[in-house]
């Protein structure tokens, strides 16, 4: 996913020479794509993420069109100051990208968990959220980023993600129909959709009318369609390689509770911890009960229930 | 184990880790091997038995990507099993890629974003002065991790504070990871700037055990201490060193028994 997005906004980029890639000293044989082919649109920043920010603030204010790129939080969390006082309060059209959303990169530690980076950036005024959940959804999540004029942050998985769907041309706000259904909807957002692809089918198979759902834009969410899920569906399931806290389930539950629904909502996300084990993304996704068996379990304790 | 064979140790646990973990950042780990083989050989204070223990010295790896050596001295000093070694980075594992003071004893503090280990070894040094205590802090840092402005703030507060129980080690070995930092962020003569903002400096070769043991062993009465060490990036196994790859590539087979001969015919000499 993350390589198809950068091969799609370089392409972009070749067309339009505000475009301009400051990365905080990371991308190797990823953005390349930018610093062999374009070196007048590529700058790294050094490690400096806070300085980073601050200056791609200033670059778009003066005309260029920025995109800061580093891992999970060191161009997110760690510049938050940057981000909130100088790129959103000034409405400066720079784009962070985060690569590695969730366990991207599970077994180098903690450090480099993308676990609470949506819910931090969600109640901040003034960012798009995009959290697409395949290469399809990032490579449009690439050509709306350089449409809109507005801050955004971008959440990318590392690589090898699954396919969920076709491309389309979806806009920003807009949730993604993938599946259809009519008992129990499933929610998703970012490269964990593959496992929620997975229970979705898993589910059909055993007669139980399960629709997919991914929202590659996070902020703003896509009210119009969780409200008619709540009114359609009798169980809403969201799920997220994210803290529960403040992501996809917090935005979903903010917008059900404005109204009287059928469905009940249920959540799958990481139980508002840090992970200390080490291991592989599917590894850590096993050990925190994020994959397609416990979305399965889940919906099936809820029938049971019943 | 004397600090030359302990190096050697950690030279040859590190390409072990990093050829069965396939992970990366082999050439960081062997960049400090030689100044944390001094660092447990001959300086720290430490006990294995209780790594907790009052009087030890505390010891921080700002450039937490290079765990893998630090592992490795923790294994050798009796901290752990050194068979846990061949688990680095696996799933179930105790040793993830960048140090974890949650499930490895003997590391002090976790660390990965680089720019905050040097803060916090301020922090204990200023604590430990406080409470009247003896213990050193002692914490490495890499040349690229010069960049992050905290790192500066950091040498601002404790030239202010007198941190002379405070020791930090530049690992300079003129790479980071997109490049050579000088074409990165040119951040020279660090040794000038360490003492113009008020540190005592040094600047020594980082393999030499006799440079590194000396200078480790500097005190001061009213400064803190830092200590520029001149390093090769992947030292001890030639097509490693100077070679930005390294920072990201594993050794397949071949290359990791080419890479152990190397090392132990330097230690045979
Ligand atoms: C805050 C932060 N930004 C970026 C990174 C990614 N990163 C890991 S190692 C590295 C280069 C570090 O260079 P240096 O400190 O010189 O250590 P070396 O690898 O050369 O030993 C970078 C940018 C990080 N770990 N933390």
């Amino acid at each position: 996913m993350r390589n198809a997005f950068i091969n799609r906004l370089s392409e972009l980029a070749k067309n339009d020479k505000n475009i301009l890639m400051m990365a905080g000293d990371l991308g190797y044989n990823v953005l390349n794509k930018f610093y062999d082919d374009m070196p007048k649109q590529f700058v790294n920043a050094g490690i400096a993420e806070q300085n980073m920010t601050s200056m791609a603030a200033g670059m778009a204010l003066e005309g260029k069109k920025v995109y800061t790129y580093s891992i999970a939080n060191f161009p997110s969390l760690r510049c938050l100051e940057q981000i909130r006082n100088d790129i959103l309060y000034h409405d400066a059209n720079v784009k962070i990208i985060s690569v590695g959303a969730g366990f991207g990169y599970g077994s180098m530690g903690m450090s480099h968990h993308g676990t609470d980076d949506m819910g931090v950036m969600r109640c901040l005024p003034n960012i798009i959220i995009f959290s697409p959940s395949d290469k399809n959804e990032a490579i449009r999540v690439a050509e709306l980023s350089v449409m809109t004029k507005k801050p955004a942050y971008i959440r990318l998985g590392k690589g090898g993600e699954e396919d969920i769907h076709e491309y389309l041309e979806f806009n920003i706000g807009e949730s993604i129909n993938v599946v259809k259904g009519n008992k129990v909807a499933i929610f998703t957002t970012g490269p964990i959709a593959s496992e929620a692809l997975e229970a979705t089918n898993i589910l059909n198979e055993m007669s139980i009318s399960t629709a997919l759902y991914t929202f590659p834009t996070v902020k703003p969410i896509d009210e119009e369609i969780i409200k008619k899920c709540g009114n359609d569906f009798d169980l809403i399931v969201t799920v997220e390689e994210h803290n529960i806290i403040g992501g996809l389930c917090s935005a979903v539950a903010e917008v059900l509770a404005m109204q009287k629904n059928k469905a009940v909502l249920r959540k799958i996300g990481l139980n508002d911890t840090y992970i200390s084990e080490v291991g592989s993304q599917k590894y850590l996704r096993e050990r925190h009960n994020l994959c397609s068996k416990d979305i399965v379990n889940t919906v099936l304790d809820y029938i049971n229930l019943k | 184990m004397n600090s030359k064979t302990l190096a050697c140790q950690i030279r040859k646990d590190c390409l072990e880790m990093a050829y069965l973990s396939k992970g990366s950042h082999i050439a960081c780990a062997l960049s400090i091997a030689d100044i944390v083989a001094v660092l447990y050989s001959d300086i720290l204070k430490f006990n294995p038995e209780d790594p907790k223990d009052d009087k030890r010295d505390r010891f921080i790896l700002s450039k937490g990507h290079a765990g893998s050596a630090v592992y490795s001295a923790l294994a050798r000093s009796g901290f752990f099993d050194p068979e846990i070694l061949k688990t680095h980075y696996a799933n179930g594992s105790i040793l993830s890629g960048h140090v974890s003071h949650k499930t490895v004893p003997g590391i002090e503090i976790s660390t990965g974003a680089l720019g905050h280990g040097v803060s916090i070894g301020a922090g204990m040094a200023y604590a430990l002065k406080l409470n009247n205590k003896e213990n050193r802090v002692f914490v490495i840092v890499g040349d690229g991790e010069c960049d992050e402005g905290s790192v500066w703030e950091m040498a601002l507060f404790s030239a202010q504070h007198h941190l002379n129980n405070f020791t930090i080690i530049i690992d300079k070995n003129r790479f980071q990871a997109l490049g050579k930092c000088q074409d990165i962020l040119k951040n020279e003569n660090l040794k000038e700037k360490f003492e113009l903002f008020g540190f005592k400096a040094m600047e020594i070769d980082g393999h030499s055990h006799d440079e590194i043991r000396k200078s480790l062993k500097v005190t001061s009465k009213d400064k803190p201490i830092c200590i520029v060490a001149n390093t090769v990036k992947g030292k001890g196994v030639s097509f490693m060193e100077n070679d930005l790859k390294w920072h990201y590539k594993n050794p397949d087979e071949e290359q990791y028994k080419y890479a152990l001969r190397e090392v132990e015919s330097e230690y045979d000499q």
